[in-house]
């Protein structure tokens, strides 16, 4: 396994993790004990505008711990390899099948609000979506390297 | 439309120029060591660019670094 599929791996590893944390103390701090928020819109307002900054600085610490890992355990691998056509070319088609699965769960919020669901069934199916969507990203891009493109 | 097979020569072509290591292959193209090893292992493609860089690196014709078949009709072009 290459630099470039340890990345990924770990980039996997720590958006699952942080998602199912987030999910997991949203749900018990807030939810559990009144159901009821789930119709607030400014609270899932809220709890996506809080959700991106520490996903992003959570992977951002990742990256970080993890290069510095590598360098010490691994000191004659390059870190930061170029990234060349192939990279791009693999980016790019991870990318299309994961914003075909962003629309299809688009969609099916979409429909959960036309069947007259609760608002609450929208919001979870459109971020469930949002996070299969990037996995199956991250998962592609593993799967592409691995046998080729 | 026909499938078509790629293969390249770029393992022996590299023992050929002094045992050339993949590394300095991809330092010379441009690219990273693991698309050199994915093109080597049939894994990848190049684009038309990334290759007739590689010939100009071996200073080989095209034809001399890969070579193709077309499935369908078993007939082979090089």
């Amino acid at each position: 396994m290459d630099i470039k599929e340890k990345r990924i791996l770990v980039s996997l590893v720590g958006s699952v993790v942080v998602m199912l944390f987030y999910a997991w103390y949203i749900y018990s701090r807030y939810i559990a004990g009144n159901p009821d928020i789930l119709n607030d819109f400014r609270f899932w307002g809220r709890s996506f505008l809080i959700l991106i900054p520490i996903a992003i600085g959570i992977q951002i610490l990742i990256h970080i711990i993890f290069a510095i890992i590598i360098h010490i355990l691994w000191k004659g691998e390059d870190i930061d390899p170029i990234e060349d056509e192939r990279d791009k070319l693999i980016e790019l088609k991870a990318i299309k099948i994961s914003h075909y699965i962003f629309i299809v769960g688009f969609m099916l919020a979409m429909g959960s609000l036309a069947l007259g669901m609760q608002p609450w069934v929208m919001f979870v199916v459109l971020i469930s979506s949002g996070f299969v969507a990037s996995t199956v990203n991250e998962l592609f891009r593993l799967y592409y390297y691995r046998k080729g493109v | 439309m026909a499938k078509i097979n790629i293969t390249n020569n770029i393992r022996t072509l590299r023992f050929f120029a002094n045992e050339m290591t993949q590394q300095e292959l991809a330092e010379k193209t441009g690219v990273s060591r693991q698309t050199i090893v994915a093109i080597e292992n049939g894994k990848y493609f190049p684009s038309l660019e990334l290759a007739f860089m590689i010939a100009h690196t071996f200073e080989k014709p095209l034809d001399a670094v890969f070579s193709f078949e077309i499935i369908n009709d078993k007939k082979k072009k090089k």
